[in-house]
């Protein structure tokens, strides 16, 4: 009896936390011009004829390390928790049974080149191209994998068990293709979407760091204090 | 025993493993130079394929360097073992038998270190890869000139003697090439893009500071299209040796040019041969200046390998060659 009572009450309070738990909000946004995008198009053309071939009266790709609205709203940027003295969030991880995040390989770009997913949850990477690509990965943390991937093969399932932060997947058939997967030990985090805007769900309730990650521009944090009807934090990078 | 007599046959087949083994340096010089060495993930298959079957199709972007370069280095394990079988059973000199062996040898190592490097996804074994290619460009081309005509025929004169201290020269500045091609092979496969790129200064002081606020300078301020990780201390350094070491060897084979003027006249084969010895470091300076100023440009860079493969092997056989005059003027005594 007096078990089942010490059962309920751990299982109230867990109920009781999920309950207080908000959500963290804001938008990147960028100040100034963004730096000129690196023209894909030559190397395509002349060292895979195939993968230029299915751009067929499109502009050929170019980079894409700023993604940037009209009003100065920044994609891509990597938007993550940490404690209150800016330490990392570890032991947390639902990755295990969050849903597989894809990652598609689509006229030999990664789609998309920027995510983030927990420890143990699934990547499942996707060759929607009709030529070959080897997906390659190269963290520092985690074992490194090197993988056929043929047009129409099946899809390729990784996992990484250690937090890393923009883990690289590289494509040595075409060198110009890239993502970046940044791995968290719990499920904190967000990736600003076109509009500059990110959401981290059910954060419980407590002061915290908000790191706010972009390959390119850099990493910018705040302090935040997470209240029953959540917090809001803007980040606004410069151009270097 | 068999007496040892020119075999043209034999001889052309040797330079032909050279021409192929010169080749394959260069075809490995792209992969690198490409960062193509993981773009065939599997081996001795190619996705998935017999290596020979695989779909001409598919030779696209990485795959043509990786593939085209296996393809190559069979032809080199097979001319290599053809060769070695061939000094075994019809050549007449015993040590001449086990340098073939060590020929053939070596070209296992080589492809198995290939072939590692690419199943255990270890980068860093391109190094040993770079290094005993070099090893086995001069091994072949030793075998090759000990197969000529020229290293066979008797001497009815006494040859022009080459002092000891002109060969211990060259035999040094050799042996800093093959030092200086592992410097060279370390900075390649650190993958991490230029770590100085300007010439001929360095970030532009003539040793550059590598103080982490330094360093952090450098990264913040590389030039755009650069690859690679964050440049590091180490790096720097590295490439700085690396100059150092050019500017050493190219002073030293103008030495061992002017003292093979000196001491065996203008007209003496082996002075030629070292004035084209200084010929080829001073286009491997001018390659080496071009490598940092283009930012690495894939033919470039590997040209600049190229050169320096040649470089090495003109010293190792001017050395050799010396060697061998020297024996014949003994004999004449």
């Amino acid at each position: 009896m007096k078990k089942s009572l010490v059962l309920l009450s751990l299982g109230l309070l867990a109920v009781a936390q999920i309950t207080n738990a908000a959500d963290v909000t804001g938008t990147i946004s960028l100040k100034g011009a963004a730096p000129a995008e690196i023209d894909i198009g030559p190397t395509m053309t002349e060292s895979s004829p195939d993968c230029a071939a299915l751009y067929a009266g499109r502009k050929l790709p170019t980079t894409h390390f700023y993604v940037v609205g009209k009003a100065g709203e920044l994609a891509d940027v990597v938007v993550s928790l940490k404690d209150a003295a800016g330490n990392a969030i570890t032991g947390k991880s639902t990755g295990s049974s969050a849903p597989a995040v894809e990652l598609d390989q689509k006229g030999c770009v990664y789609t998309p080149e920027i995510l983030a997913v927990q420890t143990g949850q699934k990547i499942i990477v996707k060759n929607s191209d009709p030529c070959v690509h080897n997906v390659h990965t190269s963290p520092v943390d985690n074992p490194e994998s090197n993988q056929v991937q043929m047009p129409g093969g099946a899809d390729l399932t990784f996992t990484f068990a250690k937090p890393e932060p923009f883990l690289k997947f590289k494509c040595d058939v075409h060198p110009w293709m890239f993502a970046w997967v940044s791995v968290f030990d719990s499920p904190y985090f967000a990736v600003s979407g076109k509009d500059g805007k990110f959401t981290i769900k059910n954060v419980p309730p407590g002061e915290y760091t908000l790191v706010a990650a972009h390959r390119k521009l850099g990493t910018q944090t705040a302090k935040i204090e997470v209240k029953a009807g959540g917090a809001v934090q803007n980040f606004t990078f410069d151009v270097k | 025993m068999m007496k040892h007599k020119y075999n043209p046959a034999l001889f052309w087949f040797a330079v032909l493993n050279v021409i192929a083994t010169f080749l394959l340096i260069g075809l490995g010089g792209l992969v690198t130079s490409h960062e193509a060495g993981m773009s065939v993930p599997d081996w001795p298959n190619s996705y998935g394929y017999n290596m020979f079957l695989f779909p001409i199709k598919d030779w696209v972007g990485g795959i043509f360097y990786e593939h085209t370069h296996r393809l190559l280095a069979t032809v080199v394990g097979l001319l290599t073992t053809i060769l070695a079988l061939w000094l075994w059973f019809k050549d007449a000199r015993p040590w001449l038998h086990w340098l073939g062996i060590a020929a053939f040898l070596l070209v296992i190592v080589q492809g198995v270190i290939g072939g590692l490097r690419v199943r255990l996804n270890m980068d860093y074994l391109g190094i040993p890869h770079g290094i005993i290619a070099q090893t086995f460009l001069v091994l072949t081309a030793a075998i090759a000139l000990f197969t000529s005509r020229w290293w066979q025929k008797t001497e009815t004169e006494k040859p022009k003697a080459v002092p000891r201290g002109l060969r211990r020269h060259v035999l040094y500045v050799a042996i800093l090439i093959f030092l200086q091609l592992i410097i060279g092979a370390t900075m390649r496969h650190q993958h991490a893009g230029l770590s100085i790129w300007d010439f001929p200064l360095a970030h532009g002081q003539l040793w550059p500071s590598t103080t982490p606020a330094a360093i952090a300078d450098y990264n913040a301020h590389r030039p755009p299209g650069t690859v690679g990780h964050p440049v590091t201390a180490f790096e720097v350094n590295l490439q700085m040796v690396h100059r150092l070491v050019a500017l050493l060897i190219f002073l030293s084979v103008a030495a061992a040019a002017f003292l093979a003027r000196k001491k065996l006249g203008g007209a003496d084969g082996l002075t030629k041969f070292a004035w084209f010895w200084f010929g080829l470091l001073a286009l491997q300076i001018v390659l080496g200046a071009a490598t940092v100023l283009s930012n690495k440009a894939a033919d470039v860079t590997t040209l600049h390998v190229m050169v320096g493969a040649s470089a090495l092997l003109a010293g190792a056989l001017w050395w050799l060659m010396a060697a061998r005059r020297m024996r014949q003027a003994e004999k004449l005594k």
